[in-house]
């Protein structure tokens, strides 16, 4: 029949026609527009909400940045510049106080001829982070990992060169005890190891040091702990209370799962009494009560007193980060450690802490996080964080008096790039050791 | 540590102690408390002994003492004649106030925020996710500074709404000046009274209405209970939501009428507004400012929790037929609070610590009171730190106490 | 463990002073350097500048007083210290003196274990409003709302003054100066309240210092002045004769510029036992017998550190008033050196 039925059609195709594009509505900016921002009358209305307040957001504050005066010497000649230049009524920033004194909200009153080196302090502390940053680095960067506290202390503070070495020996004669006992009596060992090191850095440190520096005076010059401030005061306690407190945040989330009834209580009680109470009251602790609590006549540096309370404070915080890490392991490997007759601590070494470890670095991460936007309460004792404290010393010199926003906009800013550049990291950290535990 | 335990054969020996799993753990335990026990005398022996070197004794009779500075805000009845004590319980109730009002808050921020992000409109989405960084990302000291800056340089003053009668109230209610935020109070033309318990008065109008809203909503939980027990029974629910409505709004409707509840509209006169209730700007900008700090990690954490259902249950709901909007209220949020509820609670719990940080805006919390102006006129700080930690570490006991209760009976029933 | 490796670390550093014993002299005599509680930033008393050198006339006399003792003003520390801080900072032995414009009162004295050694600024507590709010005395601010600075003297003071005079007030709570000048430019309160000194700082660092009054009133005495640690009198004696060691030389003419000539051919007993060309002064302090000499020369006489600091020439534009020697009608008054 289809020969007939082709005698009786006017016309067939015998070509394929070529696309069309879609129509103007379903395709290009359009049909994104549509979907993305106008989908329903609840989106469109959102859509509408939200670009007002874009708007006045912009309109209230882009006059102000557009006006910012960088050249100045005080605020009377901001305020000149701008009125001579916008018109009488114009409101402008005054970024010349930052250019100013910017050196100041980084580094605090660190001499200025040696301000590389709490730059290669931090420089340093990413390669020592290196090995929890990049999986690729060799095994043989660890070993710098652990001495980092050290060199880092060393460049900060400076002195002698032999104090941290001494310091360091402790450490290193320590271990070193505990290797030697460890097959022939492995409960005693690591009480030796401790015993070894207390007794070094109580009675020989001291001695050996003065000597090796009198034969070799090799040293920085030293740097005060008044002279820092700023955002060298925020990281040195934030990075000195994370790296101290892993160790007893470990100790104590081992503590609270332990059976041992004892000592799950005390700490319970540790980690909830922390936890339970603000970081400003433990500064006040440090500031004013722990001359209470140390023998009469002891007094140390306001630093190191901040730094010890803010580390048991960070150390309840990681302790729970542990915890969550521990009880995300499968029960199976502790079993399966159990099962290869591995007595607590080996099986704690070797098999649950390093992957518990492992699970907790996102948590780690906002730890340090936290604890480094909480430094800036420590202007509340008398210690010029970089937020209020060396801003308030700015606003206090007749040049600046008067002037309010653009510091407290500069530490923001800066805040804002470490915080966001470390909590993006946690992220991609998280994703990636996802990926591992599938 | 499972060890079978059996009778030892052999006697018993000292080195057991170290050598024998059933005895080391107690050995353990027993040198741990000694440790800590040695610790702790070794502080409270220093303490003693530098109390006595500076002369000072360890005594909280300066709680006593007339304080004699003012608090602005103050929600129990303070004089500068009033002791320290009560110093202390106003700044008590000014933290309790902002961490009640913050945690409020900040949950509704929080899960508006973080069910937005989710949001199929780009830019909302990305309002939303600039909101969280910038928030997250900053200390909170900041915005606690800015936002107490931009409430008193940005908002007029109280004298600009002179003139025409209500000019410039929002819905003729709510002025917000560069002092304080003028709120209609709630007028009571035949209250209760109050009763004076000592430390603070109990205002027996509001107890009232506590008392009566409580008792209709346990009897509308017993209405429930049985309609589902006839449910139960019949397969059929019996029509109870006006019996639930008229249970719980009748008999508050008829005691505030009998109180003669009304709104006290605030109104200027002279340089102030009164009438109203002016809440201070310190304590507006502090309760912002912490709440749309801690919203936006709660906003974080609602998005994980609805992230963490699996998509197989909103796909169940769509082909069940539910709306996107029910899908989300009946399905998926129940199920993203199990994981929602224990990060919550250690939000809710930065919150109330953060709120220490009131006096950077002068807002006189506890640590405003107790721990500053106290702690500086009686020079008391042994006693007046020690115990501004216990405040806080009972506030925060009871948050937690509270929110485990709460956790335990959203937690999945696993049978 | 750890910690107690870094304690021996630090006190082998100097980090950590030694004991704090009762001889604060040997103790700053020791460690080479005095060190000074200050204010972390008042304009015109204490402020660091951008290198971080503190200049203020409240550190002027701390430098002073390392010149009494070691013959060389930089040799001092600063310690900045919160208004809850300071005293604790000074009872622990963190620092050695408290210049800190702390006003001297009896509790103080009597009850926080600090000695004070003298008057160095004799201040009050006064008022500035707003020059459109049309009030000309403390006495109309009935109703006022009015700023304050928290853990002072000034907010007792401001509660005392307006409950004598039958008043009603709101206060606003401001932690620093700083905080206080802003909400009070802002129009968050009517009238700021602080030591009238600072009020004057204050208001002359405004865009527009005439639309702002200093009221008249003086609510209070607020005798500003450096404190010690109670117990230690021969350190007490030390400050407390630097300062009147600058406040006398100003009444005898004795300058920085003239001090070398004067200590050399001055025939005034009083000005020779002062800079100890006659005398035993020093020794009775237990300083070298230029003691007063060397602390007079760091930053000049009392008249010479106020002018530089606070006084008209500087943006502060503070006048003498009660701060004028006695002979001049002022409250400064320096018992006989002999």
């Amino acid at each position: 029949m289809s020969d007939t039925h082709a005698q009786t059609v006017p016309f067939v195709r015998d070509t394929m026609l070529s696309e069309a594009p879609p129509p103007a509505g379903q395709a290009g900016a359009v049909r994104w527009l549509r979907e993305n921002l106008f989908a329903g009358w609840l989106n469109t209305v959102l859509t509408v909400l939200g670009l007002v307040a874009v708007f006045f957001l912009l309109r209230g504050l882009l006059p102000w940045f557009l006006h910012g005066v960088w050249n100045a010497q005080t605020l009377g000649e901001c305020r000149q510049i701008i009125a001579e230049r916008w018109g009488p009524d114009a409101t402008g920033a005054c970024w010349a106080v930052i250019r100013d004194r910017w050196t100041q909200f980084l580094f605090g009153f660190y001499p200025s001829e040696l301000y590389w080196r709490p730059v290669l302090a931090l420089v340093l502390l990413f390669v020592a982070l290196a090995p929890v940053l990049f999986p690729a680095v060799p095994r043989r960067l660890t070993l710098f990992s652990l001495l980092y506290p050290f060199v880092g202390f060393w460049l900060l503070w400076g002195g002698s060169i032999w104090q941290p070495v001494m310091v360091l020996l402790g450490f290193v004669l320590g271990y070193g005890a505990w290797r030697l006992l460890r097959d022939r009596a492995p409960l005693l060992a690591p009480f030796a190891g401790v015993v070894v090191a207390l007794l070094w850095w109580l009675v020989l440190c001291g001695p050996l040091r003065d000597l090796f520096a009198s034969i070799l005076p090799i040293g920085l010059e030293s740097v005060r702990s008044d002279r820092f401030g700023g955002f060298v005061l925020s990281l040195t306690i934030g990075v000195a209370a994370i790296t101290l407190s892993l160790p007893m945040g470990i100790a104590l989330a081992l503590a609270r799962r332990s059976d041992m009834f004892l000592i799950k209580t005390l700490s319970v009680c540790f980690i909830e009494f922390i936890r339970g109470v603000p970081l400003i009251t433990l500064l006040f602790t440090a500031s004013l009560l722990l001359n209470y609590f140390l023998p009469p006549g002891t007094n140390f540096d306001i630093i190191l007193r901040v730094i010890i309370m803010v580390t048991l404070f960070a150390a309840a915080y990681i302790a729970e980060v542990v915890r969550g890490g521990l009880a995300a392991l499968p029960r199976g490997q502790y079993e399966a450690a159990d099962a290869l007759g591995l007595n607590y601590m080996q099986a704690q070494r070797l098999i649950v802490l390093p992957q518990a470890l492992k699970i907790s670095i996102p948590g780690i991460v906002s730890t340090f996080i936290g604890l480094f936007k909480d430094t800036t309460l420590v202007i509340f004792v008398g210690l010029l964080d970089p937020l209020k404290g060396i801003t308030d010393a700015v606003r206090a010199s007749t040049d600046w008096k008067g002037i309010y926003w653009e510091p407290y906009i500069f530490v923001g800013t800066i805040f804002f790039l470490f915080c966001f550049g470390m909590s993006r990291y946690s992220m991609h950290l998280e994703r990636r050791l996802k990926r591992e535990h599938r | 540590m499972a060890d079978a335990v059996e009778k030892p054969k052999e006697s018993f020996r000292l080195s057991m102690l170290i050598y024998d799993t059933r005895y080391r753990s107690m050995t353990i335990q027993l040198v741990v408390f000694a440790l800590f026990v040695a610790i702790a005398a070794w502080l409270v022996d220093n303490t003693v002994r530098n109390l006595a070197a500076l002369g000072k004794d360890f005594d909280f009779g300066f709680l006593s003492v007339r304080a004699g500075y003012d608090i602005a805000q103050r929600l129990v009845p303070y004089t500068q004649d009033s002791t320290h004590l009560r110093a202390l319980i106003v700044g008590l109730m000014n933290t309790l106030l902002i961490a009640v009002m913050g945690c409020a808050l900040a949950t509704v921020v929080g899960i508006a925020v973080g069910v937005l992000r989710l949001s199929s409109n780009w830019l909302v989405a990305r309002l939303m996710t600039v909101y969280v960084e910038m928030f997250r990302n900053v200390p909170i000291l900041l915005w606690i500074l800015l936002f107490y800056t931009v409430f008193t340089e940005a908002s007029p003053a109280p004298s600009v709404f002179r003139g025409d009668e209500g000019r410039g109230l929002l819905f003729g209610l709510f002025a917000v000046t560069n002092r304080y935020t003028a709120i209609p109070a709630i007028g009571v033309d035949n209250g209760f009274g109050s009763l004076d318990l000592g430390l603070f008065p109990v205002n027996l109008s509001l107890l009232a209405v506590v008392v009566v809203l409580a008792i209709s909503l346990f009897v509308r939980s017993r209405l429930n209970r049985h309609a589902a027990a006839i449910q139960a029974e019949t397969g059929r629910r019996p029509v109870t939501w006006w019996k639930s409505l008229l249970i719980v709004v009748l008999p508050l409707v008829i005691l505030l009428w009998v109180m003669g509840v009304h709104l006290l509209v605030p109104t200027i006169s002279g340089f102030n507004f009164t009438g109203g209730v002016n809440v201070p700007n310190s304590f507006m900008a502090l309760w912002l400012a912490l709440s749309l700090y801690t919203g936006a990690f709660i906003a974080e954490i609602v998005r994980a929790g609805i992230l963490a259902v699996s998509r197989g249950q909103s796909e169940a709901a769509f082909a069940l037929g539910l709306r996107p909007g029910r899908t989300m209220s009946l399905v998926i949020l129940p199920q993203a609070l199990r994981v929602i509820i224990p990060p919550l609670i250690s939000q809710f719990l930065n919150l109330t610590k953060n709120s220490s940080l009131a006096i950077a805006v002068g807002y006189l919390d506890l640590r405003g009171t107790l721990g500053g102006i106290t702690l500086n006129q009686t020079g008391r700080e042994l006693e007046c730190v020690l115990l501004m930690m216990l405040i806080y570490l009972a506030i925060s006991l009871v948050i937690s106490a509270v929110m485990n209760v709460y956790n335990s009976r959203v937690r999945l029933k696993e049978r | 463990m750890t910690k107690i490796a870094i304690l021996g670390t630090l006190t082998a550093m100097g980090l950590a002073a030694g004991a704090a014993s009762a001889a604060t002299l040997d103790d700053v005599k020791a460690r080479g350097e005095l060190i000074c509680g200050v204010n972390p930033g008042l304009t015109g008393f204490a402020a660091p500048d951008a290198s971080g050198n503190w200049s203020g006339f409240d550190i002027s006399l701390c430098r002073a007083i390392a010149g009494a003792v070691f013959g060389d003003g930089n040799k001092v520390r600063f310690v900045p210290t919160t208004s809850e801080t300071r005293f604790t900072a000074l009872a622990s032995g963190e620092v050695d003196v408290l210049v800190r414009n702390s006003t001297w009162t009896f509790s103080r004295d009597a009850d926080l274990g600090l000695d004070f050694a003298g008057v160095n600024y004799y201040d009050g507590q006064g008022f500035m409003v707003h020059q459109d709010l049309g009030v000309t005395s403390a006495k109309e601010l009935d109703g006022a709302t009015i700023c304050i600075q928290t853990g002072t003297t000034t907010e007792l003071n401001l509660a005392d003054y307006f409950a004598v005079n039958g008043m009603s007030y709101t206060p606003v709570a401001v932690q620093s100066n700083a905080e206080g000048e802003q909400q009070y430019l802002a129009g968050a309160c009517d009238a700021y309240t602080t030591d009238a000194s600072g009020l004057a700082a204050t208001r002359a660092a405004f865009a527009t210092p005439a639309d702002h009054i200093i009221l008249p009133e003086i609510i209070s005495k607020e005798p500003l002045g450096p404190a010690t640690r109670q117990g230690d009198s021969q350190w007490n004696d030390i400050v407390r004769w630097t300062l009147n060691a600058l406040v006398a030389a100003e009444e005898y003419g004795v300058t920085s510029a003239n001090i070398e000539e004067l200590s050399a051919s001055s025939q005034n007993p009083e000005v020779r036992r002062l800079l100890g060309t006659e005398g035993t002064l020093g020794e009775m302090l237990g300083l070298d017998a230029d003691w007063a000499a060397n602390a007079i020369s760091v930053g000049g006489n009392y008249g010479e550190i106020f002018a530089a600091t606070i006084g008209e020439q500087t943006p502060i534009g503070l006048a003498r008033g009660l701060n004028a020697q006695w002979t001049q009608g002022g409250l400064l008054y320096a018992p006989p050196f002999r």
